[in-house]
């Protein structure tokens, strides 16, 4: 039950899969394997296909940042088994709240992978309906989600839902090794731990915010930091999708049936760069690189399959033909989103009539059209609030 | 000239049959208020620093956790972007959080949550997900407090778009304002003159509740030669004045804004074009106010019915003096009697 952090400090840590693919029978693992043991070979192979699928999105994604369909792309490579271990062991009426590296999430949740460029694309600040999907749409300033996965955790207990560990409903967020260091998760866990709200802090340690080792963010090992706010919290190897499946779904358990928040840190590395603007040689060593690659977590589940006899040749045809239509969609899809449905600027800034926007509207449409009011700002924002 | 018999009907506390009015407290108004509010939609919920069982420091939630219980009024911990960032959760599982900042200076911690998130979430989710959060602030001066106790940021919200800014003057419209503010889809910061809680009013307890309050201007006092534009605690300096200009001769309008985002210009404009004159008064800083903003309206609207540039009166560029020279910062009735000297002057 004990891997390296890297620096050579043990750390205990869940691993159900060892990274050439063997199912690991530590002691002290019983009911984690029960759990994962509970899969069946369909559902290993459809995590497999989910995480070939994200890693698949994240190539797209960046060859049409490079050829300026999308403005800025911030690659999961690395993340596959964390972010698709974890979502497989959501149900419908879970709630999630990402950050905004959370593709392989959001592929198990079945939001559209165009709508999930639209962001990137410049064309949305969003993408989808969070309440189609129980999926929030990104928050892109660090760990302010969690908040609001703790408030909404917190409606959850008084919508007075049954306490079930399956008919129950819990919610999981999920946020990064940089984020840890931010007043805002702090506070969430601390909402969330004397509520005893249903919520699953989910922790994807990829080693790097950006340019930062967590050697910046953090002087103990971070899944301590669940236990000092009261809550079951455990370290799993991150690209372990069998362990960060049964951990997560221990934890979402729990949450459903009112035993309340855990905190799981999935311990991982980010392969690709932050970003598509980011350099990582500026701050990191190829070897490092080289060291995670061997412990890449779409081979380690692959070794298995293929292990357990379930990667046949027409199992990987058909991941393949997926892939394939995952990419003409994308690279289709994504170029067309601008032929949609015109919006303005003006739209959904609030959802009753605001007298200021309605007269800027109104000013700027007449200005497009060549005959601007004057002055600027006529007197629309009437008392009413300036629809007219 | 106030007879002893008018006094006493406006601080009686004893409601008055007839008109189904009660006389109450600013405070006291939003209690009420917000206790018609939760009465009529259980989704309504407080959330604040102990608001519980000691009803807020200026007992404003006085009884309110007694009458709801603890799921409704809720005793937070004490971290203001843990309330707003919660409420936030809350909303979008379908609750209407009304969250209380225990003073005006302790509004930073949720800077971020409320504009970066509260004030775009709508926007974000292309209108899917509304935001029926209201966050009331006691703000303002006077009171001879320490750091931190008087401020008045409200322009730091109104300039972020997404946020609607009111503030009440009295207590009947802080009864019907708060209700407006729940019962909005979009998300309210709430300024409550606490220099302002302890004055009584009138206030009707069967008045209905709209959106028309909490958008529109009303004009509180008619007047021919100056409007004086106020909001929240600075109405009650307006109207002082015009009493001290109705006795030197001159007569004043006194426009209370109630709303900073939206401004209601239009009915700014109306009277403005009626006196020519226009002086703005608020406690926050002059430099980047409100009355920067309504300033350049009046003058892109009413340039030619203008009869001085528009003046304004408020506190300094400078930190929010200590208690001892507040009122040196806050604008008096004085200095806005000499701001209307120097817009007659032109």
């Amino acid at each position: 039950m004990t891997t390296t952090n890297g620096s050579n400090e043990a750390i205990p840590t869940l691993q159900l899969l060892d990274p050439l693919g063997n199912r690991v029978t530590t002691r002290g693992t019983k009911g984690y394997r029960d759990r994962a043991a509970a899969l069946t070979a369909e559902d290993l192979r459809g995590m497999y296909r989910d995480m070939v699928l994200t890693r698949r999105f994240d190539e797209e994604a960046t060859s049409l940042q490079r050829q300026g369909e999308l403005a800025l792309y911030a690659p999961a490579r690395g993340q596959e088994a964390a972010q698709v271990g974890s979502a497989y062991a959501l149900r419908p009426q879970d709630f999630v709240f990402p950050s905004y590296r959370e593709h392989g999430v959001l592929q198990v949740r079945g939001v559209d992978p165009v709508d999930r460029l639209r962001f990137f694309r410049g064309s949305d600040h969003g993408g989808w309906d969070p309440n189609e999907h129980n999926a929030n749409v990104y928050t892109v300033v660090i760990g302010a989600h969690t908040l609001h996965a703790a408030g909404y955790a917190m409606g959850v207990q008084r919508d007075g839902t049954p306490h079930d560990k399956h008919d129950g409903t819990a919610v999981i967020t999920y946020f990064g090794d940089g984020a840890t260091s931010q007043g805002d998760v702090n506070e969430s866990m601390v909402f969330a731990a004397v509520n005893d709200a249903p919520v699953v802090f989910f922790l994807q340690n990829n080693q790097w915010a950006i340019s930062e080792p967590t050697a910046k963010q953090s002087k103990t090992p971070l899944y301590q930091r669940g236990a000092a706010f009261g809550m079951p919290s455990l370290r799993v190897d991150g690209n372990d999708v069998l362990a960060v499946y049964a951990a997560t779904q221990e934890a979402l358990e729990r949450a459903r049936m009112g035993e309340g928040p855990s905190f799981i840190e999935a311990f991982t590395y980010r392969m690709g760069a932050h970003t598509t603007t980011d350099d990582p040689t500026r701050y990191r060593t190829t070897e490092q690189d080289e060291e995670w690659r061997r412990r890449d977590p779409i081979d380690r589940l692959a070794a298995l399959l293929r292990a357990e006899g379930e990667l046949d040749e027409d199992f990987e045809a058909q991941v393949k033909e997926a892939e394939a239509e995952l990419g003409a969609h994308l690279r289709s899809g994504v170029r067309a989103l601008d032929g949609g449905v015109p919006v303005s600027t003006f739209d959904d800034v609030y959802a009753t009539p605001h007298g200021v926007v309605a007269a800027e509207r109104a000013w700027y449409e007449a200005y497009e059209a060549g005959d601007p009011p004057t002055p600027q700002y006529a007197i629309a924002d009437t008392a009413q609030g300036g629809a007219r | 000239m106030t007879t002893m018999a008018e006094r006493t009907h406006t601080t009686s506390g004893a409601p008055d049959p007839a008109s189904g009015t009660t006389t109450l407290s600013l405070s006291k108004a939003v209690n009420e208020g917000l206790r018609a509010a939760m009465r009529r939609d259980d989704k309504v919920m407080l959330m604040g620093e102990d608001i519980g069982p000691l009803g807020g420091v200026f007992r404003v939630t006085d009884g309110l956790q007694a009458e709801f219980g603890e799921q409704r009024v809720v005793d937070t911990p004490l971290a203001e972007s843990g309330i707003v960032g919660t409420a936030i959760g809350l909303a979008m599982r379908g609750y209407r959080p009304v969250c209380e900042i225990q003073f005006d200076g302790f509004v930073f911690p949720a800077f971020n949550q409320i504009t970066t998130q509260l004030a775009k979430i709508h926007n974000r989710t292309r209108g899917a997900v509304s935001m029926p959060v209201v966050i009331r602030i006691p703000y303002g001066g006077g009171i001879g407090a320490v750091e931190h106790h008087s401020e008045s940021p409200e322009a730091l919200f109104a300039h972020t778009a997404g946020l609607r800014v009111v503030s009440p003057s009295n207590p009947q419209d802080a009864y019907t304002m708060i209700q407006e503010a729940i019962a909005s889809p979009d998300p309210v910061l709430f300024f409550e003159p606490k220099g302002r809680y302890w004055a009584k009013g009138a206030v009707d307890l069967g008045t209905p509740v709209a959106s028309a309050t909490l958008n529109a201007a009303k004009v509180v006092r008619t007047g021919t030669d100056v409007t004086l534009v106020a909001y929240g605690p600075s109405v009650e300096t307006a109207l002082k004045t015009a009493d001290a200009l109705a006795a030197e001769g001159r007569s004043a309008e006194v426009l209370d804004l109630r709303a900073i985002s939206p401004i209601d210009t239009a009915a700014v404009v109306a009277s403005v074009r009626k006196t020519g004159r226009c002086v703005v008064i608020h406690e926050a800083p002059v430099f980047f106010g409100a009355g920067a903003e309504i300033a350049a309206r009046v003058t892109e609207e009413c340039f030619y019915a203008l009869e001085a540039p528009v003046l304004r009166v408020g506190g300094f560029h400078t930190p929010y003096p200590v208690a001892k020279h507040e009122h040196e910062y806050l604008p008096s009735v004085d200095r806005v009697l000499d701001a209307v000297d120097r817009a007659f002057a032109h």
